[in-house]
């Protein structure tokens, strides 16, 4: 037996933590490019602003686009509800909440996780400490991850888990593609071109994808990178993925409570989608559309699963 | 001064195993060990928040690795006195909301009940499940000499820092596992366990099998946020907020994801006033509108129980002596310090005499805010809280400041005496249950004698010795 507030601040909690090594892996890549493009960096800026669903928000202040205020922005400013300081501070806050429900692993490893960034992010981080920084977000993460995966009994607390971190990173993997496909493929006309490595590499370092993709495909083409995103079942931050894993948190919950809502049958016809669907398809559709749709769909899916399981 | 570990230049009887241990040790490793405890603490979260304080961080309530040591004699004595007196405390409630023999007596006067905020006129006639007011208290108790225990207070509402109490000892086995080989000490932990048996004990009398037990707290951000959360995970019950509560068919039910489940046992750790904006406060968000019409219906029962403020009320706890003998036929076994309330005009002329020397303290305070301790004061200090006395005398009562027994606390310079009082646990349901042990709070600033975490007080283990 699971309190809806309960499930609600397990999902939450993991979209926050998954948020914020997401956001450190964005960071990442943006000062990767903003060093050896300077003539370019601040585009790269914005379009990393763009991805992490932030630069609206940034523009209302007038400050360039530049490594100091962006990173600045991601990584610490709590005015920005996406930040990893104030991702880490919500979900922190739900584990509280939620703590009867996690093993003493996993809440000292959030608890400890929280500690140290708030002391590493206390104040504006050095440009010459930013790898040491994000590389710390990326592990505390991990160790959360770790403590979680290791610990915690696969019941209904960890189906709730699961589907918080699987629908933040299909959000997260869908944002990157789209915005990088606008900012890499003008024209339907490049599709199939073949284009600077340098800047494809940049979208498979933003989901920690570079080494494994070389793996499987030969050459940066548009077409192999969606299909590797998007498609690619064994790949783990690929929407197919995803999904794949969302629908077995769900199936898992209809089993144990014996009751089936409304949230099943969205998740399965996306899973099937992705699984039946061909990369030459999404194009044919329109990679744009069809990553608007997905954003869309997603966003509906969580909405849904907090109506089916009484989150509020 | 009655210091517990020391008596002239030996140790006392109960302390003599844990002193020679002591000087066995190298200060270095113990102040190390001082702070790994520390460590321990943050990392498990075991923090509490300030009220007050803007942008509250959360903080740590200082522990002392010198463990606080009763005798099992001193331990089996205490727990007479303390059984005495919640079973007094019950009775007293039953009658105060039903026949009032006492009041009929003239033991206690009837104004102090009729006039007092703490009394809920909703309770009158009201039997609660298992007949049980206050089901669990924390008696707060000083130590003056060898044999010379008061009580202070008896905390019947919603007494907290049970979780010190087990997370202390907790800390210390994990610090000097090898110090509890030498030294035999009661064991604490089953406190949950307990706490669980005792509730499951007052379930509702249509509640066949298993009870449905859950803790209401206020949320995440109240000050005793961890404990709730830490007995509601170690009773395996579970951890519920207002927003999770409605009455459904009659029952109070928690909205879980399968829809409303009811609950049988409540135990709440929230106020009276909160409990049900359809009773009490209207603007109550933390509570369960409707509880109070399940609840008189025998449908729920509610631990603590509504109304059982008026049993440790400190206009009331001068009365205590006369409470005891008039349910139990015998005279209290632990003494109340002596109290003067200020209603009453020649007590009140008698206070105002001689501030410099007593503790004042309003009747409904808690927490060690609003009070004055006399001898620590200033002049104008003195001055100023004179003219509230004036103002409103029925509002205080004050008390001599007595000489608390010190236990020494580990300081950079080595063992230093400190002000100690000692909070144990009293379980009541089908019958009484105590755990050997307590909460052991201790004024850290030298001299003082304000142990409240919320102005500076810390915490040590408490050990009752097997012997």
């Amino acid at each position: 037996m699971l309190l809806g507030r309960a499930a609600n601040g397990l999902y939450w909690m993991h979209r926050y933590i998954e948020r914020a090594e997401n956001m450190a892996r964005l960071v990442d890549t943006g000062h990767r490019l903003a060093l050896t493009q300077t003539g370019t960096a601040s585009d790269e800026w914005i379009s990393v602003l763009t991805s992490a669903g932030a630069r609206e928000a940034f523009e209302q202040e007038e400050r360039p686009h530049d490594t100091a205020s962006v990173t600045d922005f991601l990584l610490r400013d709590l005015s920005n509800p996406s930040s990893v300081m104030s991702s880490m501070e919500t979900a922190r806050t739900n584990a509280r909440m939620v703590r009867t429900a996690l093993t003493r692993e996993t809440w000292e490893s959030i608890n400890e996780a929280w500690m140290a960034l708030r002391r590493m992010l206390m104040r504006p981080v050095d440009e010459r400490d930013l790898p040491a920084v994000l590389d710390a977000i990326k592990r505390e993460t991990a160790l959360i991850r770790g403590a979680f995966h290791g610990t915690m009994l696969r019941n209904e607390i960890f189906d709730f888990a699961q589907l918080g971190t699987l629908i933040e990173r299909a959000d997260n993997t869908a944002r990157i593609l789209d915005v990088k496909y606008y900012v890499l493929l003008p024209s339907v006309a490049w599709v199939g071109s073949p284009l600077d490595n340098h800047q494809w590499q940049t979208i498979l370092r933003s989901v920690s994808a570079l080494r494994s993709y070389r793996w499987i495909y030969e050459g940066y083409e548009p077409t192999s990178i969606a299909d590797y995103l998007i498609l690619n079942r064994r790949m783990p931050r690929s929407l197919a993925f995803c999904y794949r894993g969302i629908c077995d948190a769900l199936e898992f919950l209809a089993e144990e409570y014996g009751a089936r809502h409304q949230s099943h049958d969205m998740a399965a016809a996306k899973r099937e989608k992705l699984r039946s669907a061909s990369v030459s398809d999404i194009f044919e559709e329109g990679l744009h559309e069809f990553l608007k749709d997905f954003i869309r769909d997603n966003g509906a899916l969580g909405d849904q699963i907090a109506a089916d399981y009484r989150f509020y | 001064m009655f210091d517990e570990m020391r008596l002239g230049d030996r140790a006392r009887q109960p302390y003599e195993a844990y002193e020679n241990w002591f000087h066995s040790q190298d200060p270095a490793r113990l102040n190390e060990k001082s702070q790994d405890a520390e460590k321990v603490f943050r990392r498990t979260g075991i923090t509490f928040a300030v009220y007050g304080e803007a942008e509250a961080a959360e903080r740590l309530i200082p522990f002392d690795i010198v463990p606080r040591i009763l005798s099992g004699k001193e331990w089996r004595r205490l727990v007479q006195g303390i059984e005495q007196r919640v079973q007094a405390l019950n009775a007293f409630l039953y009658d105060i909301y039903h026949r009032q023999e006492i009041l009929r007596a003239g033991r206690i006067p009837k104004e102090i009940i009729a006039c007092n905020e703490a009394f809920l006129p909703e309770m009158i006639g009201v039997r609660p499940p298992g007949g049980v007011y206050t089901h669990i208290i924390g008696v707060d108790i000083v130590r003056t000499a060898e044999d010379e225990f008061y009580v202070l207070e008896d905390n019947a509402r919603t007494p907290s820092g049970v979780s010190y109490m087990l997370e202390n000892r907790e800390t210390m086995m994990q610090l000097f596992p090898e110090l509890f080989q030498k030294v035999k000490v009661l064991p604490v932990e089953n406190y949950p366990q307990l706490l669980r048996d005792s509730l499951a004990a007052v379930r509702p009398a249509n509640c066949d099998g298993s009870p449905s037990i859950a803790v209401l707290t206020p949320g995440s951000f109240n000050s005793a946020y961890f404990e709730h959360a830490f007995l509601a995970d170690q009773m395996g019950a579970e951890l519920v907020e207002g927003q999770d509560l409605r009455v459904v068919d009659g029952r109070v039910a928690m909205r879980t994801t399968q829809g409303y489940k009811s609950i049988d046992v409540l135990y709440r750790r929230v106020d009276d006033d909160f409990l049900d904006p359809l009773t009490f406060n209207p603007d109550s968000i933390l509570g369960v509108p409707g509880i109070m019409d399940v609840y008189r219906a025998g449908n729920i029962a509610i631990a603590n129980a509504p109304g059982t403020g008026i049993a440790d009320d400190k206009a009331i706890y001068s009365y205590m002596p006369e409470i005891v003998e008039f349910y139990t036929g015998r005279k209290a076994i632990l003494r109340n310090v002596p109290t003067w309330r200020c209603s009453e005009p020649a007590s009140l002329s008698h206070v105002l005499d001689n501030l410099h020397e007593l503790v004042v303290k309003e009747v409904h305070g808690s927490g060690g805010y609003g009070m004055l301790v006399g001898p620590a004061a200033s002049a104008k200090e003195r001055e100023a809280f004179a003219a509230k006395l004036r103002a409103r005398p029925a509002n205080y009562i004050a008390q001599p400041t007595l000489s608390l027994s010190t236990c020494p606390v580990l300081t950079e310079k080595g063992l230093a005496p400190r002000h100690v009082d000692l909070r144990p646990f009293v379980l009541v349901s089908d019958r009484i249950r105590t755990v050997p042990g307590g909460l052991t709070r201790v004024a850290l600033k030298e001299g003082s004698l304000v142990v409240n975490s919320s102005q500076g007080g810390g915490t040590k283990d408490t050990w009752v010795l097997d012997d």
